[in-house]
């Protein structure tokens, strides 16, 4: 098997490399390319994403073909892609990160600041917060509810459709922080920084 | 809801522990990764590295330590001491770092918070500010401590935050090493003046220490080094205190 993390020259990311690499024990291949026939040809695709939402996109888009490649990886094919913390902010139709961005418009729905209540939550929100499972999924196989993830962010993924949130966590609000939608799963958190527990859902996720 | 962080500190000179734990069972006391193994096993919420390689030639050898650290610890990595130029984070963020603090340059040129907050995301921009008590008020210490400026520490910390910092390595260059506890004045008045997290650093001898770091000083995660390493007491042994104390951790 084939995964293929997607690098598109955006942000660190190292930890979702070594994570990954950890978990798949060289049993299962881990690419890290953004070639788009080893995206086509791959088994699964991790959408990994940090800095702004606007950078992510435009970097997303500085490749040619890249995005038409994960619509049709995604959307036509349905084969199984996971979206982490921005990764999974851009399986929305717009976010207002620096600017008014257009997303993929894979998960209806928008990317809002979230709302500190004049400064009574700091952001980003960065460390452990609990995650409270609203619906089962097979990437949360193993993983008991209110585990604690690692979270760093100042955006929040709001969903028009609720039926797709898989988790939320407490902070300022419920914020949405686990997705799916049929072949389509996101976490706003960082399992890769998560710990053993982390680690579990990447290989829930390579196990799918 | 979110959870107070704990933050074992390691300090790494040539690529080997200066300070750490003195466990018997260690194969190699001076390993940077095996140290950060241990702390990450016993529920340290997060590792920081603080470089201390005074010489030029072996300013390398930090690359490596991160390197091989993050591939046996899945928990955020902090590092610091040295990072001059927006190419050293980039060095250290493609070794594996997940955040990067920066000190000395952060005062002497702000751009390079600005210009790395930017290209990286503020998410791994740490600001690590040294103040120090002089007359009534706060000023900034750059080179490990031991160079004054005129900078006012709030309103540096303040100007950081502006800059794209994403949170606030505070220590009390009065209190580092004394284990007499963080400057809680100190804290909690940068902690007011930002909206970003604030770290306590500098000072801890012993967990009531943390627990007023984060109760009267209002940080959102405390660092400390030698009461850990000197098996006084573990991180377990902290978060369970907290807890007791009805401080929010994650055990």
């Amino acid at each position: 098997m084939n995964v293929t993390i997607v690098d598109y020259k955006s942000g660190n990311i190292s930890s979702v490399i070594n994570s990954f690499k950890e978990v798949a024990k060289g049993k299962v291949n881990i690419e890290v390319t953004s070639d788009l026939n080893k995206i086509k040809s791959s088994d699964k695709v991790v959408l990994p994403g940090q800095g702004s939402f606007k950078s992510c996109v435009d970097a997303l888009n500085n490749i040619n073909g890249l995005v038409d490649t994960l619509n049709e990886f995604a959307i036509n094919n349905k084969k199984p892609l996971l979206g982490i913390c921005v990764g999974l902010q851009m399986f929305a139709d717009i976010g207002y990160e620096e600017t008014e961005t257009k997303g993929l418009g894979w998960i209806s729905g928008k990317v809002l600041k979230i709302n500190n209540q004049n400064g009574k939550f700091k952001l980003p929100h960065i460390g452990w917060n609990q995650i409270n499972i609203v619906r089962k999924s097979k990437i949360f196989q193993n993983i008991e509810n209110y585990s604690h993830m690692y979270f760093v962010h100042s955006y929040e993924f709001i969903p028009e459709d609720k039926k797709v949130i898989l988790a939320t966590t407490d902070y300022s609000s419920n914020i949405v922080c686990s997705v799916e939608k049929e072949n389509i799963f996101g976490t706003q958190f960082h399992p890769e920084k998560s710990d053993k527990i982390g680690l579990q859902i990447i290989e829930n996720f390579i196990k799918l | 809801m979110l959870k107070n962080r704990i933050i074992p500190c390691l300090d790494v000179k040539n690529g080997r522990v200066v300070k750490g734990i003195n466990f018997v069972d260690l194969k190699d006391a001076g390993d940077p990764v095996e140290q950060a193994k241990i702390y990450s096993d016993g529920g340290a919420d997060e590792i920081c590295f603080l470089d201390i390689t005074a010489s030029n030639e072996n300013r390398d050898t930090i690359y490596d330590v991160v390197e091989r650290t993050s591939k046996k610890c899945f928990v955020p990595l902090t590092v610091g001491g040295g990072v001059r130029s927006v190419e050293d984070i980039n060095k250290l963020l493609n070794c594996g770092a997940d955040k990067v603090s920066i000190n000395t340059a952060a005062v002497q040129n702000p751009d390079v918070v600005v210009e790395s907050s930017k290209k990286f995301g503020s998410q791994c921009i740490v600001v690590a500010i040294d103040a120090k008590k002089v007359n009534d008020s706060w000023k900034v210490f750059t080179h490990g401590g031991r160079n004054e400026t005129e900078t006012d520490a709030l309103e540096f910390a303040k100007q950081m935050e502006i800059c794209g910092a994403g949170e606030l390595l505070v220590t009390s260059m009065d209190r580092d090493g004394t284990q007499i506890g963080y400057d809680i004045d100190l804290m909690k008045s940068i902690s007011s003046k930002v909206n970003i997290p604030l770290i306590a650093s500098g000072g801890v001898g012993n967990l009531d220490h943390l627990l007023d770091g984060i109760k009267l000083g209002n940080a959102n995660a405390v660092l400390a080094a030698s009461i850990f390493h000197y098996g006084k007491y573990s991180i377990l042994d902290a978060k369970k205190f907290l807890d007791s104390k009805g401080i929010p951790v994650r055990i």
